[in-house]
Protein backbone atom coordinates (compact mmCIF):
# COMPACT_ATOMS: atom_id res chain seq x y z
CA UNK A 1 0.00 0.00 0.00
CA UNK A 2 1.37 3.39 -1.00
CA UNK A 3 0.03 6.78 0.09
CA UNK A 4 -1.40 9.23 -2.43
CA UNK A 5 1.14 11.75 -3.66
CA UNK A 6 2.03 14.69 -1.42
CA UNK A 7 4.71 17.35 -1.02
CA UNK A 8 7.20 16.83 1.82
CA UNK A 9 9.18 19.44 3.74
CA UNK A 10 11.41 19.07 6.80
CA UNK A 11 11.97 22.56 8.23
CA UNK A 12 14.82 23.13 10.70
CA UNK A 13 13.05 25.64 12.96
CA UNK A 14 9.64 25.98 14.58
CA UNK A 15 9.07 29.33 12.85
CA UNK A 16 9.73 27.78 9.44
CA UNK A 17 7.34 24.94 10.25
CA UNK A 18 4.61 27.39 11.30
CA UNK A 19 5.16 29.44 8.14
CA UNK A 20 4.83 26.32 5.97
CA UNK A 21 1.65 25.25 7.75
CA UNK A 22 0.19 28.72 7.18
CA UNK A 23 1.18 28.62 3.53
CA UNK A 24 -0.17 25.13 2.81
CA UNK A 25 -3.49 25.58 4.60
CA UNK A 26 -5.91 22.99 5.83
CA UNK A 27 -4.73 20.06 3.70
CA UNK A 28 -1.29 20.05 5.32
CA UNK A 29 -0.49 17.60 8.12
CA UNK A 30 2.32 17.56 10.66
CA UNK A 31 4.57 14.48 10.60
CA UNK A 32 5.83 13.62 14.10
CA UNK A 33 6.42 9.91 14.77
CA UNK A 34 4.16 9.12 11.84
CA UNK A 35 2.99 5.79 13.20
CA UNK A 36 -0.69 6.80 13.21
CA UNK A 37 -0.55 9.13 10.21
CA UNK A 38 1.42 7.04 7.71
CA UNK A 39 -0.76 3.91 8.16
CA UNK A 40 -3.83 6.14 7.63
CA UNK A 41 -2.24 7.59 4.49
CA UNK A 42 -1.40 4.12 3.18
CA UNK A 43 -5.04 3.06 3.69
CA UNK A 44 -6.08 6.37 2.02
CA UNK A 45 -8.08 7.36 5.12
CA UNK A 46 -5.94 10.50 5.06
CA UNK A 47 -4.60 12.20 1.94
CA UNK A 48 -2.82 15.40 2.95
CA UNK A 49 -1.41 17.49 0.12
CA UNK A 50 1.61 18.48 2.20
CA UNK A 51 3.52 16.87 5.07
CA UNK A 52 5.53 19.11 7.36
CA UNK A 53 8.07 16.85 9.12
CA UNK A 54 8.98 18.40 12.49
CA UNK A 55 11.60 15.79 13.42
CA UNK A 56 14.51 18.05 12.47
CA UNK A 57 13.44 20.88 14.78
CA UNK A 58 15.70 20.94 17.86
CA UNK A 59 14.42 21.55 21.38
CA UNK A 60 11.09 19.73 21.23
CA UNK A 61 12.21 16.61 23.10
CA UNK A 62 12.82 16.75 26.89
CA UNK A 63 11.56 15.48 30.24
CA UNK A 64 12.24 17.75 33.23
CA UNK A 65 10.82 18.90 36.55
CA UNK A 66 10.95 22.68 36.91
CA UNK A 67 8.94 25.35 38.72
CA UNK A 68 6.52 22.86 40.24
CA UNK A 69 5.72 21.14 36.93
CA UNK A 70 6.80 18.08 35.03
CA UNK A 71 7.50 19.34 31.50
CA UNK A 72 7.51 16.97 28.54
CA UNK A 73 8.43 18.13 25.03
CA UNK A 74 5.93 17.18 22.34
CA UNK A 75 8.49 15.22 20.30
CA UNK A 76 9.58 13.08 23.25
CA UNK A 77 9.38 9.49 22.06
CA UNK A 78 7.62 6.72 23.96
CA UNK A 79 10.96 4.92 24.33
CA UNK A 80 12.42 8.01 26.00
CA UNK A 81 9.56 8.03 28.51
CA UNK A 82 10.17 4.33 29.14
CA UNK A 83 13.86 4.84 29.79
CA UNK A 84 13.78 8.19 31.63
CA UNK A 85 15.17 8.02 35.18
CA UNK A 86 12.75 10.62 36.60
CA UNK A 87 9.78 8.84 35.02
CA UNK A 88 10.89 5.44 36.33
CA UNK A 89 11.49 6.79 39.84
CA UNK A 90 8.44 8.98 40.25
CA UNK A 91 5.87 8.96 37.44
CA UNK A 92 4.98 5.28 37.26
CA UNK A 93 1.85 6.02 35.25
CA UNK A 94 4.00 6.64 32.14
CA UNK A 95 6.01 3.47 32.65
CA UNK A 96 2.73 1.54 32.90
CA UNK A 97 1.31 3.23 29.78
CA UNK A 98 4.41 3.20 27.57
CA UNK A 99 4.88 -0.54 27.98
CA UNK A 100 1.36 -1.07 26.63
CA UNK A 101 1.51 1.38 23.72
CA UNK A 102 1.96 -0.44 20.40
CA UNK A 103 5.28 -2.34 20.32
CA UNK A 104 9.00 -1.58 20.77
CA UNK A 105 9.65 -0.54 17.16
CA UNK A 106 6.66 1.81 17.13
CA UNK A 107 7.71 3.25 20.51
CA UNK A 108 11.10 4.11 18.99
CA UNK A 109 9.24 6.62 16.78
CA UNK A 110 5.85 7.43 18.30
CA UNK A 111 5.78 10.70 20.27
CA UNK A 112 3.68 11.79 23.25
CA UNK A 113 2.64 14.97 21.42
CA UNK A 114 1.47 12.99 18.41
CA UNK A 115 -0.43 10.54 20.59
CA UNK A 116 -2.41 13.45 22.08
CA UNK A 117 -2.70 15.72 19.00
CA UNK A 118 -4.13 12.81 16.99
CA UNK A 119 -7.35 13.38 18.95
CA UNK A 120 -8.29 9.72 19.23
CA UNK A 121 -10.04 8.58 22.44
CA UNK A 122 -8.52 5.13 21.81
CA UNK A 123 -4.99 6.48 22.39
CA UNK A 124 -3.53 6.04 25.87
CA UNK A 125 -1.88 9.34 26.77
CA UNK A 126 -5.09 11.41 26.83
CA UNK A 127 -6.38 9.49 29.87
CA UNK A 128 -2.96 9.75 31.51
CA UNK A 129 -2.99 13.52 30.96
CA UNK A 130 -6.50 13.77 32.43
CA UNK A 131 -5.44 11.86 35.57
CA UNK A 132 -2.40 14.13 36.01
CA UNK A 133 -4.32 17.36 35.31
CA UNK A 134 -2.06 18.32 32.41
CA UNK A 135 -2.01 21.39 30.20
CA UNK A 136 -1.10 21.41 26.53
CA UNK A 137 1.09 24.09 24.94
CA UNK A 138 -0.11 25.13 21.50
CA UNK A 139 2.14 27.38 19.40
CA UNK A 140 1.26 29.51 16.40
CA UNK A 141 2.96 32.37 14.57
CA UNK A 142 1.89 34.91 17.21
CA UNK A 143 2.98 32.94 20.27
CA UNK A 144 2.00 30.12 22.60
CA UNK A 145 -0.91 29.38 24.89
CA UNK A 146 -1.66 26.73 27.49
CA UNK A 147 -4.91 24.77 27.20
CA UNK A 148 -6.27 22.52 29.96
CA UNK A 149 -6.52 18.88 28.89
CA UNK A 150 -10.23 19.08 29.86
CA UNK A 151 -10.77 21.64 27.09
CA UNK A 152 -8.41 20.09 24.55
CA UNK A 153 -10.47 17.35 22.84
CA UNK A 154 -13.28 18.59 20.60
CA UNK A 155 -14.35 15.41 18.82
CA UNK A 156 -13.08 12.47 16.77
CA UNK A 157 -9.66 13.57 15.42
CA UNK A 158 -10.38 17.22 16.29
CA UNK A 159 -8.68 19.13 19.09
CA UNK A 160 -7.88 22.66 20.24
CA UNK A 161 -4.89 22.63 17.84
CA UNK A 162 -6.14 24.74 14.93
CA UNK A 163 -4.92 25.12 11.38
CA UNK A 164 -1.42 26.62 11.35
CA UNK A 165 -0.67 25.54 14.93
CA UNK A 166 1.62 22.94 16.50
CA UNK A 167 1.32 21.13 19.84
CA UNK A 168 4.74 21.91 21.33
CA UNK A 169 4.76 20.79 24.98
CA UNK A 170 2.88 19.31 27.93
CA UNK A 171 3.10 20.23 31.57
CA UNK A 172 1.50 18.76 34.66
CA UNK A 173 1.80 19.56 38.36
CA UNK A 174 4.89 17.78 39.73
CA UNK A 175 3.99 14.92 42.06
CA UNK A 176 4.84 15.79 45.63
CA UNK A 177 4.26 14.27 49.03
CA UNK A 178 2.23 11.10 49.32
CA UNK A 179 1.26 10.61 45.67
CA UNK A 180 0.85 7.53 43.53
CA UNK A 181 -0.13 6.97 39.90
CA UNK A 182 -1.03 4.00 37.72
CA UNK A 183 -2.36 3.02 34.30
CA UNK A 184 -3.60 -0.18 32.77
CA UNK A 185 -5.44 -1.10 29.64
CA UNK A 186 -7.01 -4.37 28.71
CA UNK A 187 -5.82 -5.24 25.21
CA UNK A 188 -6.52 -8.36 23.17
CA UNK A 189 -2.96 -8.49 21.91
CA UNK A 190 0.13 -6.29 21.67
CA UNK A 191 -0.52 -3.33 19.39
CA UNK A 192 -4.29 -3.34 19.80
CA UNK A 193 -6.30 -0.38 21.02
CA UNK A 194 -7.66 -0.65 24.54
CA UNK A 195 -10.81 -2.66 25.19
CA UNK A 196 -10.86 -0.37 28.22
CA UNK A 197 -8.10 1.63 29.93
CA UNK A 198 -7.92 3.54 33.21
CA UNK A 199 -5.40 6.13 34.44
CA UNK A 200 -5.31 7.09 38.13
CA UNK A 201 -3.41 9.68 40.17
CA UNK A 202 -3.99 9.87 43.94
CA UNK A 203 -2.51 12.27 46.50
CA UNK A 204 -3.08 11.62 50.18
CA UNK A 205 -2.99 13.81 53.27
CA UNK A 206 -0.68 12.94 56.18
CA UNK A 207 -3.63 11.43 58.04
CA UNK A 208 -4.21 8.93 55.22
CA UNK A 209 -7.28 10.59 53.75
CA UNK A 210 -7.49 11.32 50.03
CA UNK A 211 -6.43 14.88 49.18
CA UNK A 212 -6.97 14.73 45.45
CA UNK A 213 -7.81 12.16 42.78
CA UNK A 214 -7.53 12.19 38.99
CA UNK A 215 -9.11 9.42 36.91
CA UNK A 216 -9.06 9.26 33.09
CA UNK A 217 -10.64 6.59 30.87
CA UNK A 218 -9.38 5.27 27.50
CA UNK A 219 -11.55 4.12 24.59
CA UNK A 220 -14.86 3.80 26.43
CA UNK A 221 -16.32 7.16 25.43
CA UNK A 222 -16.49 9.30 22.25
CA UNK A 223 -13.93 11.65 23.88
CA UNK A 224 -11.24 10.80 26.44
CA UNK A 225 -13.24 10.93 29.66
CA UNK A 226 -12.57 12.36 33.09
CA UNK A 227 -14.41 10.16 35.61
CA UNK A 228 -15.48 13.17 37.65
CA UNK A 229 -17.99 11.50 39.94
CA UNK A 230 -15.41 8.80 40.76
CA UNK A 231 -12.80 11.43 41.66
CA UNK A 232 -15.26 13.29 43.90
CA UNK A 233 -16.26 10.03 45.54
CA UNK A 234 -12.67 9.51 46.70
CA UNK A 235 -11.61 12.96 47.90
CA UNK A 236 -11.82 13.30 51.69
CA UNK A 237 -12.39 9.58 52.28
CA UNK A 238 -10.01 7.13 53.96
CA UNK A 239 -9.90 5.16 50.69
CA UNK A 240 -11.51 2.08 52.15
CA UNK A 241 -12.50 -0.84 49.92
CA UNK A 242 -16.03 0.50 50.01
CA UNK A 243 -14.95 4.00 48.88
CA UNK A 244 -12.88 2.50 46.05
CA UNK A 245 -15.68 0.23 44.90
CA UNK A 246 -18.10 3.17 44.80
CA UNK A 247 -15.68 5.19 42.65
CA UNK A 248 -15.17 2.21 40.31
CA UNK A 249 -18.94 1.75 40.00
CA UNK A 250 -19.39 5.43 39.06
CA UNK A 251 -16.71 5.16 36.35
CA UNK A 252 -18.51 2.15 34.85
CA UNK A 253 -21.82 4.06 34.90
CA UNK A 254 -20.50 7.39 33.56
CA UNK A 255 -18.59 6.18 30.49
CA UNK A 256 -20.27 5.41 27.20
CA UNK A 257 -18.63 2.47 25.43
CA UNK A 258 -19.77 0.97 22.12
CA UNK A 259 -20.43 -2.65 21.31
CA UNK A 260 -17.67 -3.65 18.92
CA UNK A 261 -15.27 -6.46 18.09
CA UNK A 262 -13.47 -5.86 21.40
CA UNK A 263 -16.57 -6.63 23.44
CA UNK A 264 -20.10 -5.68 24.34
CA UNK A 265 -21.02 -2.46 26.09
CA UNK A 266 -21.81 -4.38 29.27
CA UNK A 267 -18.48 -6.21 29.20
CA UNK A 268 -16.58 -2.95 28.76
CA UNK A 269 -18.42 -1.32 31.67
CA UNK A 270 -17.50 -4.32 33.81
CA UNK A 271 -13.88 -3.99 32.75
CA UNK A 272 -13.86 -0.25 33.52
CA UNK A 273 -15.11 -1.10 37.01
CA UNK A 274 -12.51 -3.83 37.59
CA UNK A 275 -9.57 -1.86 36.20
CA UNK A 276 -10.57 1.35 38.02
CA UNK A 277 -10.69 -0.54 41.30
CA UNK A 278 -7.30 -2.16 40.67
CA UNK A 279 -5.63 1.04 39.48
CA UNK A 280 -6.84 3.05 42.49
CA UNK A 281 -5.37 0.38 44.77
CA UNK A 282 -2.14 0.31 42.79
CA UNK A 283 -1.82 4.11 42.92
CA UNK A 284 -2.39 4.06 46.70
CA UNK A 285 0.22 1.33 47.14
CA UNK A 286 2.74 3.50 45.29
CA UNK A 287 1.96 6.66 47.29
CA UNK B 1 11.57 14.35 -6.06
CA UNK B 2 14.03 14.55 -3.16
CA UNK B 3 17.74 13.85 -3.32
CA UNK B 4 18.68 11.87 -0.23
CA UNK B 5 22.02 10.67 1.13
CA UNK B 6 22.17 7.84 3.61
CA UNK B 7 24.19 4.77 4.56
CA UNK B 8 23.10 1.17 4.28
CA UNK B 9 25.29 -1.36 6.11
CA UNK B 10 28.12 1.18 6.12
CA UNK B 11 27.95 1.95 2.39
CA UNK B 12 27.08 5.52 1.29
CA UNK B 13 24.02 5.70 -0.93
CA UNK B 14 22.42 8.50 -2.90
CA UNK B 15 18.89 8.22 -4.21
CA UNK B 16 16.28 10.38 -5.83
CA UNK B 17 12.94 9.54 -4.22
CA UNK B 18 9.32 10.54 -4.46
CA UNK B 19 7.84 11.82 -1.17
CA UNK B 20 5.48 8.88 -0.89
CA UNK B 21 8.08 6.14 -1.42
CA UNK B 22 8.31 3.96 1.70
CA UNK B 23 11.67 3.05 3.18
CA UNK B 24 11.04 -0.68 2.72
CA UNK B 25 10.54 -0.15 -1.04
CA UNK B 26 13.67 1.97 -1.28
CA UNK B 27 15.64 -0.89 0.29
CA UNK B 28 14.03 -3.77 -1.61
CA UNK B 29 13.43 -2.22 -5.01
CA UNK B 30 15.90 0.63 -5.51
CA UNK B 31 18.77 -1.13 -3.72
CA UNK B 32 17.69 -4.72 -4.57
CA UNK B 33 18.30 -5.85 -1.01
CA UNK B 34 15.44 -8.28 -0.47
CA UNK B 35 16.41 -9.57 2.98
CA UNK B 36 14.05 -6.97 4.46
CA UNK B 37 10.59 -8.48 4.05
CA UNK B 38 7.11 -7.04 3.65
CA UNK B 39 4.58 -8.97 5.71
CA UNK B 40 1.43 -7.21 6.88
CA UNK B 41 2.31 -3.80 5.42
CA UNK B 42 0.43 -2.22 8.37
CA UNK B 43 3.22 -1.97 11.00
CA UNK B 44 1.89 -4.97 12.91
CA UNK B 45 4.14 -7.90 12.00
CA UNK B 46 7.72 -6.61 12.14
CA UNK B 47 8.97 -8.53 9.07
CA UNK B 48 10.24 -5.21 7.63
CA UNK B 49 12.28 -4.31 10.74
CA UNK B 50 15.61 -2.56 10.06
CA UNK B 51 17.86 -0.46 12.29
CA UNK B 52 17.90 3.31 11.75
CA UNK B 53 20.81 4.84 13.66
CA UNK B 54 20.75 1.68 15.77
CA UNK B 55 17.04 1.88 16.59
CA UNK B 56 14.74 -0.88 15.36
CA UNK B 57 12.12 0.49 12.99
CA UNK B 58 9.29 -0.82 10.85
CA UNK B 59 10.38 0.21 7.36
CA UNK B 60 6.84 -0.10 5.96
CA UNK B 61 5.75 2.85 8.11
CA UNK B 62 8.63 5.23 7.46
CA UNK B 63 9.09 7.37 4.37
CA UNK B 64 12.25 6.87 2.34
CA UNK B 65 12.84 10.62 2.47
CA UNK B 66 13.04 10.36 6.29
CA UNK B 67 16.17 8.22 5.85
CA UNK B 68 18.11 11.28 4.66
CA UNK B 69 21.34 11.48 6.69
CA UNK B 70 20.60 8.25 8.54
CA UNK B 71 22.60 5.06 9.01
CA UNK B 72 20.55 1.97 8.17
CA UNK B 73 21.35 -1.64 8.98
CA UNK B 74 19.56 -4.50 7.24
CA UNK B 75 19.98 -8.25 7.67
CA UNK B 76 22.57 -8.18 4.86
CA UNK B 77 24.79 -6.09 7.16
CA UNK B 78 24.85 -8.41 10.17
CA UNK B 79 27.57 -10.88 9.17
CA UNK B 80 31.15 -9.66 8.79
CA UNK B 81 34.27 -11.09 7.14
CA UNK B 82 34.97 -12.84 10.47
CA UNK B 83 31.71 -14.74 10.33
CA UNK B 84 28.11 -14.67 11.47
CA UNK B 85 26.78 -12.11 13.94
CA UNK B 86 26.07 -13.74 17.35
CA UNK B 87 22.32 -13.40 16.74
CA UNK B 88 22.65 -15.24 13.40
CA UNK B 89 24.67 -17.94 15.09
CA UNK B 90 22.02 -18.17 17.81
CA UNK B 91 19.22 -18.59 15.27
CA UNK B 92 21.23 -21.33 13.54
CA UNK B 93 22.16 -23.18 16.72
CA UNK B 94 18.71 -22.98 18.33
CA UNK B 95 16.86 -23.77 15.11
CA UNK B 96 14.95 -20.52 15.58
CA UNK B 97 13.36 -20.50 12.15
CA UNK B 98 11.00 -22.66 10.21
CA UNK B 99 9.79 -20.81 7.11
CA UNK B 100 12.25 -17.98 7.77
CA UNK B 101 10.00 -15.12 6.73
CA UNK B 102 10.06 -13.33 10.09
CA UNK B 103 13.75 -14.11 10.72
CA UNK B 104 15.48 -10.95 9.38
CA UNK B 105 13.12 -8.68 11.34
CA UNK B 106 13.37 -10.83 14.47
CA UNK B 107 17.17 -10.72 14.34
CA UNK B 108 17.41 -6.96 13.86
CA UNK B 109 14.93 -6.36 16.68
CA UNK B 110 16.99 -8.71 18.88
CA UNK B 111 20.18 -6.81 18.03
CA UNK B 112 18.77 -3.59 19.50
CA UNK B 113 17.25 -5.44 22.47
CA UNK B 114 20.64 -6.99 23.36
CA UNK B 115 22.44 -3.71 22.72
CA UNK B 116 20.30 -2.07 25.43
CA UNK B 117 20.08 -5.08 27.72
CA UNK B 118 22.71 -7.78 27.10
CA UNK B 119 21.27 -10.04 29.80
CA UNK B 120 17.49 -9.98 29.40
CA UNK B 121 15.13 -12.27 31.29
CA UNK B 122 12.84 -14.53 29.28
CA UNK B 123 9.97 -12.12 30.00
CA UNK B 124 12.02 -9.16 28.79
CA UNK B 125 12.85 -11.04 25.59
CA UNK B 126 9.19 -11.88 24.97
CA UNK B 127 8.12 -8.26 25.56
CA UNK B 128 11.11 -7.14 23.49
CA UNK B 129 9.98 -9.09 20.42
CA UNK B 130 6.29 -8.36 20.93
CA UNK B 131 6.23 -6.30 17.72
CA UNK B 132 7.44 -9.25 15.61
CA UNK B 133 5.10 -12.04 14.62
CA UNK B 134 6.21 -15.58 13.75
CA UNK B 135 3.28 -17.34 12.10
CA UNK B 136 5.06 -20.68 12.34
CA UNK B 137 4.75 -19.87 16.09
CA UNK B 138 8.33 -20.85 16.73
CA UNK B 139 8.78 -18.41 19.58
CA UNK B 140 10.38 -20.80 22.08
CA UNK B 141 13.41 -21.39 19.88
CA UNK B 142 13.58 -17.69 18.98
CA UNK B 143 13.81 -16.87 22.70
CA UNK B 144 16.60 -19.46 23.04
CA UNK B 145 18.44 -17.98 20.07
CA UNK B 146 18.37 -14.54 21.69
CA UNK B 147 19.58 -16.01 25.00
CA UNK B 148 22.39 -17.72 23.07
CA UNK B 149 23.38 -14.47 21.37
CA UNK B 150 23.23 -12.61 24.69
CA UNK B 151 25.63 -15.08 26.30
CA UNK B 152 27.95 -14.88 23.30
CA UNK B 153 27.94 -11.06 23.38
CA UNK B 154 28.61 -11.08 27.15
CA UNK B 155 31.58 -13.39 26.51
CA UNK B 156 30.04 -16.21 28.55
CA UNK B 157 29.74 -19.86 27.73
CA UNK B 158 26.80 -20.27 25.38
CA UNK B 159 23.85 -22.26 26.71
CA UNK B 160 23.28 -25.70 25.27
CA UNK B 161 20.69 -25.28 22.57
CA UNK B 162 18.58 -28.37 22.26
CA UNK B 163 16.01 -27.12 19.80
CA UNK B 164 12.42 -27.88 20.65
CA UNK B 165 10.42 -29.70 18.02
CA UNK B 166 6.82 -29.63 19.05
Amino acid sequence: MIPEGFEYAAPATLNDALALLAEYGEDAKILAGGHSLIPMMKLRFASPTHLVDINNIPGLSYIKEEGGYLHIGAMTKEVELEESRIIRDKYHIFTDASKLIADPQVRNFGTIGGNIAHGDAANDHPAVMIALGAEVEITNSTGSRWVSIDEFFYGFYTTAVQQGEILTALRMPALNGKSGTSYHKLERKVGDYATAGVAVAITMNDDGTCKSAGIGLTNVNPLPLRAKRSEEALVGTRLTDEDILRAAQYAAEDCSPNDDLRGSEAFKRDMVKVITKRMIKKAISRA
Amino acid sequence: MHEIKFKVNGVEQIASVESRLLLVHLIRENLSMTGTHIGCDTSSCGACTVLIDGKSAKACTILAVQANGKDITTVEGLATAEGLHPIQEGFKEAHALQCGFCTPGMMLRAVELLEKNPNPTEEEIRWGISGNLCRCTGYNNIVKAIQYAGAKIRGEEVPSTEPEFV
